[in-house]
C-alpha cells in the first residue's frame, strides 16, 4: 500500500505540538508534588553519577579490623561485618538501584505498549490470544510472580530486570490498549486508514501519541514499584548478589545484625523509602496534571 | 433486561476462567521445573558422593525420568479429581499441608485488611472533609510515605524498635488463636500491621478521592442546600456513592495481601502458606510449590472475579462485552 505523503484529508491527529508540550511542562513545573518528586529524583541521579567522587572508601573493599562500627564522623552511617562503609555502600547502591528500575520498566514498556497497540488495533483474535495470555499472568499476586521468575532465571541483577519486566508488561499492556481501543474508533483515524495509510503508520503517527498520557503515568509509578520489588527480590537472596551493593541486599546481609548493628539495616531501608517517596510524589503529581479526572485524587 | 445481561456477563467471565485456570497451571509447572537442580539435588546435597545409579533409581521415584507432557499429565489427572498429590520432602498429603497452614495465613490477611480498613477509611474520609488543610496534607504525606516502604524494612524497624524499647522479639513458637487467644493476637498485631500499611494507604487515598468526587455532584449541592447537616451529607448521600472504587480498591489489594503474607511471615517466623511456598521452592517439593502456587491463584483469580462482578452489579454503565 502506498505511503501518504499529502495530507490530502485533514487527518491530524489531536494536537500535540511543541506548543502543546510546553504547556503541559509548564502545569507540570507548577505542581508543588512534581517538583519536590522531581528535585529528589535529579538529587538521586546526581549521587549516582558522582558516587565515586561523594564516597569516602571502596564500596565493596573489606576491612575487617574496622567491622561493625557504629556511625561517627569517620564512617557517617557506620560499617558492616565485613568492615565496609555502609554510607560508600548507599551511594553506590544508588546506580544499581536506578538502573534496575529503568531498565526494568522500559522494557516492560516497550513489550507493554507493542502489546497493547496491536491488542486495540488489531482486535480480534489477536486481541483476544493477547488478552488470554495477559491473564494468566494477572492471576498470580505480583510479588509472588517476580519470586517465581527470579528463582527460574537464578539469583543475579539481571535477571531480576526481566523478573521485573515479566510482571509489569502485561500491566503496561492493558493500560495502552484501553486508549488505543478509543482512538481507533474516531474518524480521524478511519479517515487515515481510508486513504491507504499502512497499520504501522496509523498505529505510530496517529494512536500513539495519545497514549503518551497514561503510558508516562504509568511508568513513573511503576518506577517505584520496581524498586520495591527489587528489594523484596535481594533482601529474599534472590536479587543483586554479595558484595555488590544493592539497597535489599544490604538489608538482607545485615538482618542477622538487626541488634548489634541496626544502622546496617537503617541507612539503606531509608534510601529505598526515599527514592521510592520520589517517584511516588512524581507519579502523583503527574497523575493530577495529565488525567484531569483523577485531579481530585 | 438488565438482569439478563448481568447474567451474561457473569457467566462469561466464569467461563473466561478456565482457559486462565489451564494457562496457570501449566506455567506454574513449567516454572519449576526450570529452576535450576531438583530435589534430588537437594536430597544429595553438595557433601556426599552418590553414584549415578542411585541417582538415576532417585529420579525414577519421584517420576523425574517421564517426559513433561506424562508429568503434566499425571499432577492434572490428580488436580482435576481434587488431588493436589504429595509433598515429596514430607510425605504427606499437598492438601492437608496446605490446610494446616491456612488458617495462619487468613488470620494475617483479615486482621491487616480490618486494621487498613480502619485507619484507611476515616482517615480518608476526614481528609477529603477538610481538603486542603493542614491535618488532609498530613494524612497525604504519611499515606505516600507508608507506600514507599519495603515490607520487610517496615517489619525489621518495627522488630527492632518493640525489641529496644518493650523486650519484645517475635516468638518462635505459634500460639493457636483457639487454644491461647490473648498469646496469639499478642503475636499476630504486628505482622498485621506491617502488613495492613499499605492497604490501609491505597483505602485512604481512594476513599479521598471517591469522596471528593462525589462531594462535587449536583445532588450533593442540593442536599446542602435543602439544609442538611454536613455530617448526614457526607454519611447518606456521598459515601454510599462513593463506595464503589473503595470496594474495587479493597478487591485489588487482595493480591497484596496474599503477596505480602510471603515475606511479611517470613520475616515474623510465622508458620503461614507463604512461608510454606518459599520452603518448597527451596527444597524443589515440585508437587508442593505447584499446589501452594495455584491455590494462592486460584484464590487471586477468585477475588479478582468478585470483584468484577461486584463492580458490574454496583455500576450499571459498565459495558458487557
Amino acid at each position: 500500500m502506498a505511503e501518504v505523503t499529502a495530507p490530502a484529508v485533514a487527518v491530524a491527529a489531536p494536537a500535540h505540538g511543541r506548543a502543546e508540550w510546553r504547556k503541559t511542562a509548564r502545569t507540570l513545573t507548577r505542581n508543588p508534588l512534581v517538583v519536590a518528586g522531581l528535585v529528589m529524583v535529579v538529587g538521586l541521579v546526581v549521587v549516582a553519577a558522582l558516587a565515586g567522587l561523594i564516597a569516602p572508601y571502596d564500596p565493596i573493599a573489606n576491612n575487617v579490623r574496622a567491622a561493625l562500627q557504629p556511625p561517627s564522623s569517620y564512617y557517617y552511617f557506620g560499617t558492616d561485618r565485613f568492615g565496609r562503609d555502609v554510607f560508600s555502600r548507599v551511594v553506590y547502591g544508588s546506580r544499581l538501584t536506578l538502573f534496575v528500575a529503568i531498565t526494568s520498566v522500559a522494557i516492560s514498556a516497550l513489550v507493554g505498549v507493542a502489546l497493547g497497540l496491536v491488542s486495540g488495533y488489531f482486535r480480534g483474535w489477536v486481541d483476544n490470544l493477547i488478552g488470554r495470555v495477559m491473564d494468566i499472568f494477572f492471576s498470580f499476586p505480583a510479588l509472588l510472580l517476580a519470586i517465581g521468575v527470579a528463582a527460574m532465571l537464578g539469583p543475579g541483577l539481571n535477571n531480576a530486570v526481566i523478573a521485573i519486566a515479566v510482571v509489569y508488561s502485561p500491566v503496561f499492556g492493558r493500560v495502552v490498549r484501553g486508549p488505543v481501543l478509543v482512538e481507533r474508533g474516531k474518524e480521524y483515524v478511519e479517515a487515515a486508514r481510508v486513504i491507504g495509510a499502512s497499520a504501522p503508520r496509523v498505529i505510530l503517527k496517529h494512536v500513539f501519541p495519545n497514549v503518551l498520557s497514561p503510558l508516562t503515568i504509568q511508568a513513573t509509578i511503576t518506577l517505584s514499584q520496581a524498586i520495591l520489588v527489587e528489594a523484596s527480590l535481594s533482601y529474599l537472596g534472590l536479587g543483586t548478589q554479595p558484595p555488590f551493593p544493592s539497597w535489599g541486599t544490604m538489608l538482607y546481609e545485615g538482618r542477622e545484625f538487626l541488634e548489634t548493628a541496626p544502622w546496617w539495616s537503617i541507612f539503606p531501608g531509608l534510601a529505598i523509602m526515599l527514592t521510592v517517596l520520589a517517584f511516588n510524589l512524581l507519579g502523583d503529581g503527574i497523575r493530577d496534571v495529565l488525567d484531569p479526572r483523577s485531579r481530585a485524587a | 433486561m438488565y438482569h439478563r445481561r448481568m447474567r451474561t456477563y457473569a457467566l462469561k467471565r466464569i467461563l473466561s476462567l478456565v482457559p486462565t485456570w489451564i494457562g496457570v497451571t501449566i506455567l506454574v509447572f513449567l516454572m519449576i521445573r526450570m529452576i535450576p537442580g531438583t530435589v534430588v539435588d537437594q536430597l544429595i546435597g553438595t557433601e556426599a558422593r552418590v553414584d549415578e545409579s542411585t541417582k538415576a533409581a532417585m529420579r525414577a521415584f519421584f517420576g523425574l525420568d517421564q517426559p513433561l507432557y506424562v508429568q503434566y499429565g499425571t499432577w492434572m489427572g490428580g488436580l482435576l479429581q481434587g488431588d493436589l498429590g504429595q509433598s515429596w520432602r514430607s510425605g504427606l498429603p499437598v492438601s492437608k499441608m496446605i490446610f494446616d497452614r491456612l488458617a495462619v495465613t487468613v488470620e494475617l490477611g483479615l486482621l491487616a485488611l480490618v486494621i487498613s480498613l480502619l485507619v484507611g477509611i476515616p482517615l480518608g474520609t476526614l481528609s477529603a472533609i477538610r481538603e486542603n488543610t493542614p491535618l488532609d496534607h498530613v494524612v497525604r504525606i504519611v499515606s505516600l510515605f507508608s507506600l514507599s516502604m519495603p515490607t520487610f524494612w517496615q517489619a525489621a524497624m518495627l522488630i527492632l524498635g518493640l525489641s529496644l524499647w518493650f523486650n519484645w522479639v517475635p516468638p518462635v513458637d505459634f500460639a493457636s488463636p483457639i487454644r491461647d487467644p490473648a498469646a496469639n493476637l499478642k503475636q499476630m498485631i504486628f505482622p498485621s500491621i506491617v502488613l495492613g500499611t499499605v492497604v490501609a494507604a491505597q483505602v485512604m487515598r481512594m476513599t479521598r478521592s471517591s469522596l471528593l468526587e462525589v462531594l462535587r455532584h449536583d445532588y450533593v449541592r442540593t442536599a446542602r442546600a435543602k439544609g442538611l447537616a454536613e455530617r448526614l451529607v457526607v454519611r447518606r448521600h456521598a459515601f454510599k456513592n462513593a463506595l464503589i472504587p473503595i470496594i474495587t480498591v479493597i478487591g485489588v489489594q487482595v493480591g497484596y495481601l496474599l503477596g505480602g503474607a510471603v515475606v511479611t511471615e517470613q520475616v515474623f517466623t510465622l508458620p503461614g502458606v507463604g512461608r510454606l511456598v518459599l520452603d518448597a521452592v527451596s527444597q524443589r517439593d515440585y508437587p508442593l510449590v505447584q499446589g501452594t502456587i495455584m491455590f494462592i491463584a486460584a484464590l487471586f483469580m477468585l477475588s479478582n472475579l468478585v470483584v468484577d462482578l461486584l463492580y458490574a452489579y454496583l455500576d450499571p454503565r459498565i459495558r458487557y462485552d
